[in-house]
């Protein structure tokens, strides 16, 4: 359970104190990845489900490290290699998968509301990996853990989400978590990829206008420019965006305040949302970003699978 | 259909009959399938049937000129008799089936079939609805000609708005041989794009794509403008937004023969439904659920008579099609049988008054289909509603008279239902006592 909640599939409905309780076990479970024995017991014995009916590299292998390191049982099922293409519904699926007694089932998927779908239809928890344009709150979580790693708290300050909002699962999640820890949002892009009335989510400010919404703020978030939208058409193309919504050495060293830090849910794409110098440069988190990643879905794995906070030191970091 | 020949008292009820301006408490008198009277006081026969309707109304049958039975060719989700049973139920004496059926009703074979079902099903009266187009493919214009002959009282290519302008016009044109009007379902679709519900924060917070409001706004008034053009008759089916609300408005203050239609979702529910339903599939259709203001202007003008008349748009679909992916699933949900409860609601809230709710859902679809029915006058077809307003009920899927399931008042309270429906002087619905 995260707090109330026996399912991760958004943080719309997550409080602060819930949010808390991951970010706060997660720093544990970061204690167990610097170990030289990446390895603990505490759920063993637990299956972990990775149910992926889009492509993703990082975030499954992330929660199946996140899996292994806790010790329980990872299995990768892919939307490729199933039934999927012989026509059995979503919901067909996940009630075969919950034959084989899975704990956790972690899903990505193409369409928003999927793994609530599932949710009502099996016992084990789930949790969500990402579904169409509504949220990824694993991500969500881990941005939300990077920042507080890298400037302290979130109270106060001030984050600027850049690029194409309106298909962005990681924008929503970011919403509704930055704002509850209590920073201030600024949304930036063209018109075109800011979805209607975004900003009556609260805690945001939309921009369309790229130095408005840097100028001053703490941390940036550049969002990955998806090839596949070009000819939606939201944009005229990418050398035009990259232009006028794009961060390069000289816009970031001319309108970023010194402690800045950019953030990016991968996979970047080099030279259209952010050049390689700022990509690799000393403000760019992305990395780090991936390995709180696995952090931060031990912490989601081990409250859903049954674990409990007060557990974890003695069962998990400190045994 | 076969008329009763025997005469039934209809005593104690509220009478109301806006068509006659009706409303008080009368005996109703039917004999030969027809209304021989409406009184205060009548000398009943010793041997004359009696229903008592004292504590409840008695209005015309319902008219329902918006309702998909799926037969021909998706019988799994409806059949004519189905959907006339379900339309019974909820008060309905008869229904327009729309043509979106496999294959579509573009010809006098499968306009023939739905008559010969429903006179089979001798339950509700069942008017077809002939396609525009031939296929529904916005391609060709349809026989018209024959389809009228054969029984369709209008034409639509219903699910599939009309995209080309020129082909809307000639259709204009064309059917004003026939005076029938084209029932029209009005969606740009280059503007709909991949939207599953109503573009606005509802859908941007569940990450679905949006529908604009605007494109129903505009192919309404591209056809309005093409019913100055042609003088054709145009009815707006299933209307769910302001824009298109101004529209006809303005249309009719221009003196353009535009009627239009609501159905009882639009005016009870908005996209915060949806968000609140939990991406729940009985929650999408098309036009999708509209904003909070959009529905106080659909209200508005169901009262103040801009929109004319309220129809179900009933769209049956099985679990298959509804239990997947918000994305995915297709739209619509069922009506009929919910229709009265849930607009009876409005008139508790005071969007609406009593006899224009009777009204909208009987002498007004009459008029704009010129069908027979509507109302209590004396030769009136003997087509009557009996309703208990304080009613409550559980609205238990499974205990549909449809074939199926999608509703979104699943597990609701309704307060209002139908206890008797006659068709032709034939009692062919009466809710079990146990029930009442």
């Amino acid at each position: 359970m995260i707090g109330r909640h026996r399912h991760l599939l958004g943080l719309e409905g997550l409080s602060r104190e819930e949010i808390l309780q991951v970010l706060d076990l997660a720093t544990s479970m970061k204690e167990v990845l610097a170990r030289p024995l990446k390895k603990v017991p505490s759920l063993r014995g637990k299956l972990v489900v990775n149910l992926f009916f889009e492509a993703s590299t990082r975030t499954r292998s992330s929660f199946e490290i996140a899996s292994k390191v806790l010790s329980a049982d990872a299995v990768n099922w892919t939307a490729s290699a199933s039934s999927v293409t012989k026509g059995e519904t979503l919901v067909d699926t996940a009630r075969n998968l919950e034959a084989m007694r899975p704990d956790v089932l972690v899903i990505r998927h193409a369409a928003g509301g999927a793994p609530q779908l599932v949710s009502e239809h099996v016992a084990c928890a789930v949790v969500s990996a990402g579904d169409g344009a509504h949220e990824h709150p694993s991500q969500g979580l881990l941005d939300c853990f990077t920042l507080r790693e890298k400037l302290g708290t979130l109270e106060g300050k001030t984050v600027a989400i850049v690029g194409d909002v309106s298909h962005s699962r990681v924008a929503r999640s970011d919403l509704h978590a930055m704002p509850k820890l209590g920073a201030k949002v600024r949304l930036c892009g063209p018109p075109t990829m800011i979805p209607q009335g975004i900003e009556r989510l609260g805690g945001c400010t939309v921009h369309h206008d790229l130095r408005e919404a840097v100028e001053g703020a703490d941390a940036v978030v550049m969002l990955r420019i998806q090839h596949e939208r070009i000819g939606d058409p939201l944009i005229p193309g990418t050398r035009e965006y990259s232009k006028l919504w794009g961060l390069n050495a000289r816009k970031a060293a001319e309108w970023l305040t010194p402690g800045c830090v950019i953030l990016h849910p991968g996979p970047i794409n080099r030279g259209v949302e952010l050049s390689p110098e700022v990509a690799d440069g000393p403000r760019s988190v992305i990395l780090d970003q991936v390995q709180n990643g696995v952090a931060v879905r031990m912490a989601i794995l081990y409250l859903l699978a049954g674990g409990s906070p007060a557990e974890v030191s003695a069962a998990g970091a400190r045994s | 259909m076969s008329e009763s020949s025997e005469v039934l008292f209809i005593e104690g009820g509220r009478v109301i009959d806006p068509a006659s301006g009706v409303d008080g408490v009368r005996t109703v008198v039917l004999r030969g399938g027809q209304v021989a009277e409406v009184a205060e006081r009548v000398e009943r026969p010793r041997d004359a049937r009696v229903i008592d309707a004292r504590g409840r109304w008695v209005t015309p049958g319902f008219i329902d000129a918006h309702v998909h039975l799926r037969e021909p060719g998706q019988e799994y989700k409806e059949t004519v008799e189905t959907g006339a049973r379900a339309a019974v139920a909820g008060g309905f004496t008869a229904v327009l089936a729309m043509p979106n059926t496999v294959p579509p009703n573009d010809s006098v074979a499968v306009t023939e079939l739905v008559l010969a079902r429903a006179a089979q099903a001798g339950l509700a009266r069942v008017y077809p609805v002939g396609c525009i187009s031939k296929g529904q493919k916005g391609e060709e214009l349809a026989e018209m000609g024959e389809l009228f002959q054969a029984g369709c009282v209008a034409f639509s290519d219903d699910g599939r708005p009309v995209s080309s302008s020129g082909l809307m016009r000639r259709a204009l044109e064309y059917a004003r041989t026939f005076g029938a009007p084209l029932a029209v379902h009005e969606e740009d679709l280059a503007l709909v794009g991949k939207g599953v519900m109503n573009e606005g924060p509802a859908a941007t917070r569940l990450g679905l794509k949006g529908n604009p409001a605007q494109a129903e706004e505009v192919m309404v008034s591209r056809d309005v403008a093409l019913v100055e053009l042609t003088g054709g008759r145009l009815h707006v089916c299933h209307l769910s937004t302001a824009g298109a609300v101004r529209a006809v408005r303005d249309a009719k203050a221009r003196g353009l023969a535009v009627t239009a239609e609501v159905a009882p979702h639009h005016l009870a529910l908005t996209d915060e439904d949806v968000a609140a339903s939990g991406y729940d599939t009985d929650f999408k259709m098309a036009p999708p659920l509209r904003s909070d203001a959009d529905r106080a202007a659909v209200r508005a003008a169901l009262a103040d008579g801009t929109i004319d008349c309220i129809a179900t748009d009933h769209a049956p679909h099985s679990a298959v099609e509804k239990a997947v992916e918000f994305d995915v699933a297709l739209n619509g949900i069922l009506g009929l049988e919910t229709a009265f409860s849930v607009c009876l609601a409005l008139v508790r809230e005071g969007a609406l008054g009593e006899r224009r709710l009777v009204e909208a859902l009987t002498a007004a679809p009459a008029r704009i289909f010129g069908l027979p029915g509507g109302s209590l006058a004396a030769g009136s077809p003997a087509d009557v509603a009996i309703l208990d307003p304080g009613a409550e009920w559980r609205c238990d899927p499974e205990r549909l008279h449809s074939k199926s399931r999608n509703t979104p008042w699943k597990g609701k309270t309704m307060i209002g239902r139908c206890t008797h429906t006659l068709v032709g002087g034939n009692l062919v619905y009466e809710l079990a006592r146990g029930e009442r």
